[in-house]
């Protein structure tokens, strides 16, 4: 078995290394053609991978940024880092004449392997999965832990965001109707891979001598790696892990959440916030400092209350404004099996449509990368198997449910009226779709994509402390040492334009599920033989339902 | 088997009576007392990871609060009462737990004292001893 680690882990590396040189060779060729790439659904000029990871365009016409000395510093010196690093991770190999990342690639074989090795968990844990964050399994002698529905919200809060609002928009702007059906196939294998690494999340997490709780990737990799005689190499993985998952909260779950924050923010009050960044992001880091530093709960529970409702109402209009066009629905629904198996209009036809809905499912739910195992990791229970299971529904709240509902609001909006967005792309496109129906509406979409931010700020600022912890150590200090730090960067994301940091907590945030995905196969038998011996007990009647 | 009979208690003036009257009627009755204190707890609220990762240590520290402050005080008061007396701590709803307890250890009867608490917060949340009234499958017993 180590020796077929080891084939693997050489094979790995010398891939990227390959790709790597490959990538550089031919950058000087893509640079040429940058505009045309983004309309074949590649990446925006201005942007770069960004626009398609995070569903963004960029808010016309972009701004000249000042060039005040010291952003321009840092991105002069970071720019050929996240060059560089952004061309290994984010590799494209040409597919029938559309662009596929290995990284996608990578991420849905992980998905359809443990959607077949687990026996079709995603399909027959669903059922039990509702029952445990209904609460039927909980014995209420426990009362008082962290429930199911707990931690399945707390999960979800961090994952629904802007791309579930203008990610999607671009997708199917991109990829036509058809990329929605391959998102919610995305969806429902990414449920496999989110069983998986949130089960070994909670078996592999630490618990310390004052009872708080520390799991996730980092430890499951470190523990699980060191059970089959390859302790060095699973205490690298995890470094690997932590570094990766800490600097990459500081960008993908910081600076570009406030920074996106502040645009919406300014859009609603019609550019009058232009110039004011310095003071929307000085807020919000008062804010985040309050809520994770100041330990003020309260905030932190009005938002963690809000959001889920604000998903809620989000969903509920969208439902209405699809119903609204109901002449429109065959059609949409239509355009979408036909888009997903001809790719009419579509660069790589079906192939093409395939890649950017698998590509915006698996950047929307992070399944496989492993953030939402540290946030189950903090749940109490004497079954491991149980979180996974309740995570299954994550990707399918936030991919088969809020994305293709996103996506139905544009499909049936374009049948009604193919122009209805006037050019308008990303967030300002899903506005318009609901605009047509209710005039008020971006106002508070634009305020529900803020709390997406800000609730994912929060999620995301553990998820890096908890890589921090893993290598500075859990103490208080080390701890408020990062919580400063993630402060700054939120002030930072709506101050200064740092394209090229954000492009490396991208690449870093992607590149961890490297790690993790490879964990995840090594330690499949583990969570199969849990999962077979907790369904065993469940059919013999060894536990039971309490309601 | 004797019978058990339960009271509720919320740290308040009326609990303190309702525990009282209870000891006396379980004396009379030569019936065992569960003294029960309910933390108020849902498992359908929405919590910060980091609030998730100490909620277990809090658990017992609520626990312990709850025992030393209120139940153990109530339960010297009541030591001389002649009657059985034990003490129980549970997080969540309190008629909920109440009546679940009552199941679990086949009470005969639950008293309750009434806190009487503003209009306003009743209309909102509804009374304890109203919700356990209207599901309670044992004789209530309330106190004012």
């Amino acid at each position: 078995m180590n020796k077929i680690a080891m084939k693997c882990l050489l094979g790995l590396l010398s891939l990227l290394v390959v790709v790597g040189a490959q990538a550089q060779t031919q950058s000087t060729q893509r640079d040429l053609s940058t505009a045309q790439a983004w309309v074949e659904g590649i990446e925006d000029p201005t942007l770069g991978y960004r626009s398609w990871i995070h569903g963004i365009v960029p808010v016309a016409p972009a701004a000249p940024e000042a060039d005040t000395g010291i952003d321009a510093a840092i991105n002069a010196a970071t720019a050929p880092i996240a060059s560089w690093i952004g061309k290994v991770v984010f590799f494209k190999i040409p597919v029938f004449g559309a662009q596929l990342p290995l990284v996608v690639l990578w991420l849905v074989i992980g998905a359809v392997f443990f959607t077949f090795y687990m026996g079709f968990i995603n399909l027959r844990g669903f059922k039990h999965a509702i029952e445990l964050v209904r609460g039927d399994y909980a014995d209420p002698k426990s009362n008082g832990e962290v429930s199911h529905f707990q931690a399945l919200a707390t999960a979800v809060s961090g994952t629904v965001g802007i791309g579930n609002i203008g990610g999607v928009a671009v997708a199917v702007t991109v990829g036509g109707a058809g990329a929605t059906f391959w998102l919610i196939v995305a969806g429902f294998l990414g449920m496999s891979t989110k069983f998986v690494e949130c089960t070994l999340g909670v078996k592999y997490r630490r618990e310390f001598a004052d009872g708080h709780v520390s799991g996730g990737p980092m430890y499951y990799l470190r523990q699980g790696f060191a059970d089959r005689g390859m302790a060095g190499f699973g205490r690298f993985m995890g470094a690997f892990y932590a570094i990766g998952i800490g600097i990459g909260a500081l960008g993908i779950g910081n600076m570009f959440q406030s920074n996106q924050a502040y645009v919406q923010l300014n859009q609603v009050a019609g550019g009058a916030l232009d110039g004011l960044g310095w003071l929307v992001g000085l807020i919000m880091a008062g804010v985040v400092f309050l809520v994770i530093i100041g330990g003020i709960k309260s905030i932190a529970r009005v938002t963690e209350k809000i959001v889920p409702f604000m998903a809620l109402f989000y969903c509920l209009f969208a439902i209405i404004v699809i119903l609204m066009n109901t002449t429109a629905i065959p059609q949409a629904i239509a355009n979408i099996f036909a888009g997903a198996f001809t790719g009419a209009g579509v660069a790589g036809g079906a192939i093409g449509a395939l890649i950017i809905g698998f590509q915006r499912a698996v950047f929307s739910n992070e399944a496989g990368i492993g953030s939402a195992s540290i946030a189950h990791s903090a749940v109490k229970t004497k079954e491991p198997v149980t979180e996974g299971i309740v995570s299954l529904l994550e990707p399918f709240i936030d991919t088969i449910v809020i994305c293709t509902i996103t996506a139905l609001v544009i499909g049936t909006a374009q049948v009604a009226d193919p122009n209805f967005a006037g050019g308008a792309q990303g967030v300002a496109m899903t506005s318009a779709a609901f605009e047509r129906e209710f005039a008020w509406f971006p106002i508070p979409l634009a305020f529900a994509a803020v709390l997406f931010a800000f609730s994912t700020m929060i999620s995301w600022s553990y998820y890096g402390l908890k890589g921090w912890a893993y290598l500075f150590g859990e103490s208080a200090r080390s701890q408020t040492n990062y919580k400063m730090i993630f402060c700054a960067f939120v002030a930072l994301g709506c101050i200064v334009q740092l394209g090229p940091i954000l492009d490396i907590s991208d690449a870093l945030v992607f590149l961890i599920c490297v790690p993790n995905i490879l964990g995840l196969y090594f330690l499949a038998p583990i969570v199969k033989q849990e999962l077979n011996a907790y369904f065993a007990r469940i059919e013999s009647g060894e536990i039971r339902k309490y309601k | 088997m004797a019978k058990t009979m339960l009271v509720g208690i919320d740290g308040s003036e009326p609990g303190v009576r309702a525990a009282e009257f209870a000891a006396s009627v379980a004396r009379a009755h030569e019936a065992r007392l569960l003294v029960v204190y309910v933390i108020q707890w849902s498992p359908f609220t929405f919590n910060t990871p980091e609030e998730n990762e100490s909620r277990q240590r809090r658990r017992e520290a609520e626990i312990e609060g709850a025992q030393s402050k209120v139940l153990a005080p109530l339960l010297a008061k009541l030591a001389d009462s002649g009657c059985r007396i034990e003490g129980i701590v549970r997080h969540g709803r309190p008629a909920e737990i109440l009546n679940q307890l009552a199941r679990e250890e086949n009470a005969a009867q639950i008293f309750i004292g009434r806190t009487g608490a503003s209009g306003l917060q009743n209309l909102l949340f509804g009374s304890v001893a109203s919700h356990l009234v209207q599901t309670a499958s044992i004789p209530v017993t309330i106190l004012p």
